[in-house]
């Protein structure tokens, strides 16, 4: 079990600040410190992880230093597409064999969908991941962030890593978001409004009645995606919610009582009123260019994506398929569907979401990073304009230097499928 | 440190323009020669061995591909000024050795201007204009991590001396 070393007594400490002082063995911490933290978790995949840090534990003459502590997940090469892909992938497989390393995924999905659905992210976790995605696990009230291959190799063999104790800005919603606006809609929006950089690389805490109405999937966009608004971790207290999310997937759950912010800690706060956030649009080429989707009427993409670790999950899809039923993709346009998990996957197809999204006309993808990575052959072609459930439109990082990303909801993806204009799923969500 | 001859960047330059995706499964040497093409495609052809790189707010954003620092040090880049930088690029260029310097007066640099920092002092000196520019200091123990050459080398020294 996971529990903070202090109880009582202490000074009033943020989320962040607990899991850290726990993971550094000291009662309490500053903000600002420089800390070494033992790591509870490292996750890595096939790109970042096995041909990059191998070569590294080789020349340091040391081997993983828990591999019980590590989990693999092969996502970003995935499906192989050539000799190279088919390298990286078989590099990765005989060195977690050699490792003995157990808690290997292998084309099961994507990283950050991967650990919570096999409920290893837990509340008071101080983990690493060798992806900028890796904040997702926030979502779990654990500490979670991305680090380099270098880096993820120093933790490996000493499993510590430093870390300058952050400060803690939390972002509340208060009320209920309206139907058809997604998480994904309230993290463009703050995206929008703070900037890339506005986490600076401090810890963003989500909270309000809002967040704690959101399925453990949703929370799991909010987290994700605060890694585009420069943030090392994006977290939320557990909960009932987080709780049943635990008991569901196998894992202990551990009481959530000290794993919250103290009322009288240490904070920036920024309140918002979650009724009036509209569905966002972010245009090329910055998740920071974000704006209602009222804005962006005129553009009719090419091509629809539902992808990626932020925008296929189950929720995702079923959210895509409550705007899709009985509706079809205007032709002409490419609908893809790159589911983010296999077990998510099968789920999806058990619960007729699915058939909804292919009686459509969507076209499924493999399970796997895919277009949103664009390592694979798949790419947006020169000129091509995308609508896209991904986190980031950076300049042809899909495709073509001339493509052009435009970024927002599963939902906004779906509605835009229907008219063939970017469009607002409000507008199909009828009386219910 | 000698002078460098700086190159001049926006806010936000993100990672997948130091390291595009298409390239990520080549040589190193590949990727580097495509670094930062996308915003100037002049840079990765004449970038010279101890030239200074000068970008805006949140510079490395974006993915935690260490393959951007690993192209700039190909390219011979050093050291990157600029006013702040995203948390993991921050992080990857101390772990292999490239200098980063956030400096909020680095309006006050110009394209080739010439530059030679002082990461101790927490200063920037620019030789073509005459001005000291202030930076945020590096904490000495990262600083001791890049005299050594970066995390892994440091890492090797410590395991040498059987302290972890
Ligand atoms: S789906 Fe995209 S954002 Fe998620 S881990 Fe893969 S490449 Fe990164």
């Amino acid at each position: 079990m996971i529990r903070p070393q202090n109880v009582k007594d202490s000074l009033p400490q943020t989320l962040a600040q607990k899991i850290i002082a726990r993971a550094a063995g000291k009662a309490e911490v500053a903000v600002g410190e420089i800390e070494i933290g033992s790591v509870d978790l490292a996750m890595i995949h096939d790109s970042g992880g096995p041909r990059r840090v191998a070569p590294i534990l080789e020349r340091l003459g040391v081997e993983v230093w828990d591999p019980e502590k590590l989990v693999v997940v092969t996502d970003h090469y995935v499906p192989v597409f050539d000799a190279e892909s088919r390298a990286i992938l078989d590099l990765a497989r005989d060195w977690v064999k050699k490792q003995g390393v157990a808690r290997f995924h292998d084309e099961e999905g994507i990283c950050h969908v991967v650990l919570p659905e096999n409920g290893y992210l837990k509340p008071g976790m101080f983990a690493v991941g060798g992806d900028s995605h890796s904040p997702t696990g926030g979502a779990f009230g654990c500490y979670m962030f991305g680090i380099g291959a270098t880096e993820m190799a120093g933790v490996l063999a000493t499993g510590e890593i430093w870390i300058r104790v952050p400060e803690t800005i939390r972002i509340e919603w208060e009320g209920t978001f309206q139907k058809g606006v997604m998480a994904k809609d309230v993290m463009l929006f703050l995206c929008g409004r703070l900037g890339m950089d506005g986490g600076r690389y401090q810890a963003v805490e989500y909270c309000g009645e809002a967040v704690s109405e959101l399925s453990m999937q949703e929370r799991m966009t909010l987290s994700n995606m605060s890694a585009e608004l420069g943030a090392q971790a994006g977290l939320i207290a557990p909960d009932a919610t987080t709780m049943k999310w635990l008991e569901d997937h196998g894992s202990e759950s551990d009481p959530v009582e000290p794993w919250q912010t103290d009322p009288d800690a240490d904070f920036e706060y920024h309140r918002f009123d979650a009724d009036q956030l509209e569905p966002q649009v972010a245009a090329p080429h910055s998740p920071a260019n974000a704006a209602s989707v009222s804005e962006y009427n005129a553009i009719r993409p090419d091509v629809l994506y539902l992808g990626a670790c932020t925008g296929a999950k189950l929720h995702d899809r079923r959210a895509a398929a409550s705007i899709l039923k009985e509706n079809r993709v205007q032709s002409g346009i490419e609908f893809w569907v790159a589911p983010s998990s296999k077990r998510d996957f099968h789920e999806a197809r058990k619960e007729g979401v699915m058939k909804i999204l292919e009686d459509a006309g969507a076209k499924i993808l493999p399970t796997s990073c895919g277009l949103c990575a664009g390592y694979g052959p798949q790419r947006l072609g020169q000129g091509t304009v995308c609508l896209s459930s991904t986190a980031r439109n950076f300049k042809g990082r899909m495709g073509d230097e001339s493509s052009e990303v435009y970024l927002a909801s599963p939902m906004t993806v779906a509605s835009t499928a229907i008219t063939g204009y970017i469009s607002d799923p409000r507008n199909f969500l009828g009386a219910s | 440190m000698k002078p460098g001859r700086s190159w001049i960047f926006g806010d936000d330059v993100d990672t997948d323009q130091m390291a595009p995706g298409a390239y990520m499964k080549r040589s190193l040497e590949e990727l580097a020669s495509h670094c930062l093409e996308r915003l100037n495609p002049d840079f990765a052809k004449q970038v010279q061995s101890g030239d200074i790189v000068v970008g805006g707010r949140n510079f490395g954003a974006g993915s935690s591909r260490e393959q951007a620092v690993q192209s700039l040090l190909q390219l011979g880049v050093t050291t990157v000024i600029a006013e702040s930088f995203a948390g993991i690029f921050q992080r990857n260029a101390f772990n292999l050795g490239l200098l980063v310097l956030e400096c909020e007066e680095r309006d006050n640099i110009r394209e080739g201007d010439l530059i030679l920092p002082d990461p101790k002092k927490g200063m920037v000196l620019n030789q073509t204009t005459g001005e000291q520019l202030s930076c945020k200091k590096v904490p000495e123990f990262l600083l001791q991590m890049l005299e050594d050459g970066g995390l892994v080398p440091h890492l090797e020294k410590k395991l040498k001396q059987g302290n972890r």
